[in-house]
């Protein structure tokens, strides 16, 4: 039984429906993801972005829906699901690089063991995108040994290695300072630039205008507003938009005269 | 105390020593095994074997060695299957380490975390391959002060195996004790032989913990 791929669709979510027993947290969402687009993702807190994210890799399971990665379903429990896996990378908010492992090893070990590539030729795409971020000098340095910033370019790189079909970056400067933040944010940018297809939950609203294709405004576990970036961060249409986007900018009233 | 006594009996403790690490060692790693196929299994959610394993370690904890030993060496020949001391010693030892090994190791695979399982998966890894690349080193490096300890605890246990006719050294310090009275010196040279096989364990094991410190890792 074949299935016959939609031509330029990477990503495609269907009324995807998930629940934690009694509490809905995404309901009936929809969404779809073309070839070479960067989709930004915001939203407040607890409104399902991040469990959206898990859910398109079934690192979390749905109760409703279906996603499709080229036309595949993508399903817990099915027996191709880490091939698929494979063409999904994630990078998640607190890096996950694996501790007891190099930097290299980190990055190398799911091309050599899950898709059974060369060694040899892996290392020579790690090293070279390990250098395109930076990182040259790290590759034979343990985790523990980076900063916040340098783990996060690290994960992005492990990622990449697998040559993936989507990136899906979950929150991923909010654990680190601020300056380390641009350090980050840029190679994502760089990463755009490229034409990589990605998934970007973030709260930097700066960035996610300059970055975005397209921007989905989740709240309630429902998409409540989506647009491009000059629609939604300029002109957005609802008030529950409106009000998220205040909380970003702050105002002085006019100093009041002392009074005695 | 009795120079010479301590003296002429030294190759008797000395073979006797030879038995007892021999039966321990075997005995303990047969014992990691078992703890490690347990901790598998708990750990896959394999349906009936995981409660036979569940059975397995609370049998296991709660029931002294000398009593396990009785049964594996007076019991099991009862039902038709034969063992000798020296199977029956490593056996016993196994059956009583194996639980302990397994309560180690899950210790260390739960302190690894949920979220490197995600970090592996989300890669692609298989089960299998997230199991031995990622989650069993560092629940090893995690474990390692608590395995230490059980190797050592259950070096000392060997002391019981002269319950099952072993020649081990409490056996030898007994026998020595009944036919020559020289309890001083044959309790002497028990303590002292026990004490050249558990020391090198011991620093060895500090000597291991710390170089698997880094498994505290630290963000």
């Amino acid at each position: 039984m074949g299935v016959r791929p939609v031509p330029g669709i990477v990503l495609e979510i269907s009324h995807l429906h998930k629940a934690y027993g009694q509490n809905t947290v995404i309901e009936d969402l929809s969404l779809t993801v073309r070839e070479g687009e960067v989709i930004v993702i915001v939203g407040p807190s607890g409104c399902g972005k991040s469990t959206l994210l898990r859910c398109i890799n079934a690192l979390e399971s749905n109760q409703g829906g279906e996603v499709r990665l080229h036309g595949e379903p993508v399903l817990k429990g099915s027996k191709n699901l880490p091939e698929i896996r494979q063409k999904i990378g994630m990078v998640f908010q607190n890096y996950e690089l694996f501790p007891h492992m190099t930097v290299l090893d980190n990055i190398m070990l799911a091309p050599v063991k899950a898709q059974g590539r060369k060694k040899s030729e892996v290392r020579e795409e790690a090293l070279a995108l390990l250098k395109r971020v930076g990182l040259e000098t790290k590759a034979n340095s343990f985790p523990r040994q980076l900063s916040g910033g340098q783990k996060q370019r690290t994960a992005i790189v492990r990622a990449l290695c697998m040559h993936p079909d989507i990136l899906l970056f979950d929150e991923v400067t909010a654990a680190l300072d601020p300056e380390m933040v641009r350090e980050v944010l840029e190679v994502i940018l760089d990463l755009a630039n490229q034409g990589k297809t990605m998934l970007v939950v973030t709260h930097e609203m700066q960035f996610a205008r300059a970055i975005a294709d397209w921007v989905v405004f989740l709240d309630d576990g429902r998409i409540c507003e989506e647009g491009t970036p000059e629609e939604f961060f300029d002109h957005p249409k609802t008030e529950r938009a409106k009000k998220f986007l205040n909380t970003f900018t702050f105002e002085r009233k006019a100093r009041q005269p002392k009074t005695i | 105390m009795d120079w010479e006594f301590i003296s002429t009996n030294i190759p008797l403790y000395r073979e006797a020593a030879v038995l007892t690490v021999k039966i321990g060692f075997a005995g303990i790693l047969v014992a990691i095994l078992l703890g490690l196929l347990c901790e598998i299994i708990v750990y896959c959610r394999i349906p009936v074997l995981r409660r036979a394993v569940a059975v397995y370690i609370e049998l296991s904890r709660n029931t002294p060695l000398l009593i396990q030993l009785f049964f594996i060496y007076y019991g099991l020949p009862k039902i038709g299957i034969r063992t000798d001391a020296q199977a029956c010693g490593v056996a016993g030892l196994a059956f009583l380490g194996g639980s302990y090994m397994a309560e180690a190791f899950r210790s260390g695979v739960e302190a690894v975390g949920a979220a490197q399982e995600e970090s592996a998966y989300s890669l692609g890894l298989s089960r299998m391959q997230t199991i031995r690349y990622v989650i069993l080193p560092q629940a090893f490096a995690i474990s390692a002060p608590a395995f230490v300890a059980n190797v050592i605890f259950l070096l000392k246990e060997t002391s019981v195996f002269s319950a099952v006719s072993l020649m081990d050294l409490m056996f030898t310090a007994k026998d020595l004790i009944g036919l020559y009275y020289n309890t001083t010196e044959s309790l002497a040279l028990l303590v002292v032989f026990y004490l050249l096989i558990l020391l090198p364990v011991s620093l060895l094991g500090s000597v291991l913990e710390r170089r698997l410190r880094y498994a505290g890792f630290g963000t």
